[in-house]
């Protein structure tokens, strides 16, 4: 069952480095990048799971067109990007297979495996897509402690009463992670723009 | 504390996204229970992505010999497709689903999120039993969510073909032991039970044949079988 992948960390690297910059510069070069990439391997895939060229060729469609759209939910932190990729191709994979073997369009795949995401980011937070985006990109930069506590009271909206509470650290300690973070921010961002 | 867990074929066929969407279902509940199962799918989930994506010209090769009007065989085919992404700016934010409730004799449960969408038959009740078809369309394959009241059960059965019964909410027990939340219960037609619960439980089952009672006077009850199935 486990082979060995031929895969090196250089690889892996790469392919994050694409991802975040079409989330962040909605790069269309990196995307291509990306496509060659991925399209003949996705099309195997499809090949294998959906039989028919035109089935394989629509998940290549669906699948790089939701790595377009969604590549600011992906976080090189948690795992690698052939393992993003390969949730997105699977669920619509299973989507699309539901709908020739029992004839029902319900998308059932999102709620069968949900993108852990979805705990993290609010329906239209951001008014200004390329400005949070580039503000996303330098909370990733941060230390782990300081960007929980930046997404816990800025994304979440808690306070830092609850935020305390719900790492179970000192109040006192959130308000120094996130005095420091924004510190951090203020000369990244200062220094970018 | 959970001791039943999905057999680890189970849980590679949930990974590559080959099992039905009852089944794939009743893994994702389990998982989301499971600390143990939930880490498992995590890593065969890493493993199927490194295997996919991993360098195999050979494969690919074979392939392309023969199916050259594949876009991504074709540059201008595969240009044409990407222009056509790219040119859409707008992206997709992930969305935070509300938990929805279910109310069934006067007790509220919260259904787990891999059931959310699908679409359920109205309840349907014989004594201490109430089920709810899951409308999925899978042919022989039925779902349901199944509540048993308090010091309910169901006659001494076997299964023509398996049943999966995912606890959801409270407890049962039967000859072979006690089962809590989360316990991934897989019986296949060698086994017979007699599932009796105390404190009233619900679950999501799946099976893909009608149930059939094995004891005297309860085959009279074959009937409740297929209503349960």
């Amino acid at each position: 069952m486990i082979r060995n992948s031929t895969m090196d960390s250089t690889e892996q690297q790469q392919l994050k480095s694409w991802l975040y910059d079409i989330a962040t510069d909605r790069d269309k070069a990196a995307f291509t990048e990306l496509f060659k990439w991925f399209a003949p391997k996705v099309i195997r895939f499809g090949l294998q799971k959906l039989n028919t060229e035109s089935a394989a060729n629509e998940l290549l469609q669906e699948t790089m067109t939701n790595i377009w759209k969604k590549s600011h939910l992906f976080d090189g932190d948690k795992g690698e990007a052939t393992t993003w990729v390969y949730s997105i191709m699977r669920n619509l994979s299973f989507d699309m297979l539901r709908k020739v073997k029992s004839n029902r369009e319900d998308t059932l795949s999102e709620d069968i495996w949900p993108i852990a995401e979805a705990q993290l980011v609010e329906d239209n937070v951001f008014d200004d897509h390329l400005m949070s985006s580039n503000i996303i990109k330098h909370i990733n930069c941060l230390p782990e402690p300081q960007k929980e506590v930046v997404q816990g009271v800025y994304f979440q909206e808690m306070s830092q009463e609850q935020l305390a509470n719900k790492l179970g650290i000192p109040l006192g300690t959130v308000k120094s992670r996130l005095r420091l973070a924004l510190v951090k921010l203020k000369q990244q961002i200062g220094e970018s723009e | 504390m959970i001791t039943h867990h999905p057999q680890y074929d189970l849980l590679c066929a949930f990974v590559e996204g080959e099992l039905p969407a009852s089944l794939s279902a009743g893994i994702a509940i389990h998982a989301e229970l499971c600390e143990t199962c939930a880490k498992n799918i995590e890593r065969l989930t890493q493993e199927s992505a490194a295997n996919t994506f991993a360098s195999d010209v050979k494969v690919y090769n074979a392939y392309s010999d023969k199916q050259t009007t594949i876009a991504a065989n074709d540059d201008s085919a595969f240009k044409q497709m990407i222009d056509s992404i790219t040119n859409d700016e707008s992206i997709i934010e992930s969305k935070v689903h509300e938990p929805l409730d279910i109310e069934i004799k006067g007790t509220t449960y919260q259904l787990p999120q891999a059931l959310r969408s699908m679409s359920m038959m109205g309840w349907q009740k014989m004594g201490k039993l109430s089920r709810s078809r899951l409308n999925l369309n899978e042919g022989s394959l039925h779902s349901s969510l199944l509540h048993i009241d308090k010091e309910g059960g169901v006659p001494s059965h076997t299964h023509k073909g398996f049943e999966l019964t995912l606890l959801l909410e409270g407890s049962f027990e039967d000859e072979m032991g006690t089962y809590v939340k989360g316990d991934f219960i897989w019986l296949t037609n060698k086994e017979t039970h007699t599932p009796h619960t105390t404190e009233g439980c619900l679950c999501y089952t799946v099976a893909d044949d009608a149930l059939q009672f094995t004891q005297g006077l309860s085959k009279l009850l074959n009937p409740i079988g297929a209503f349960i199935y």
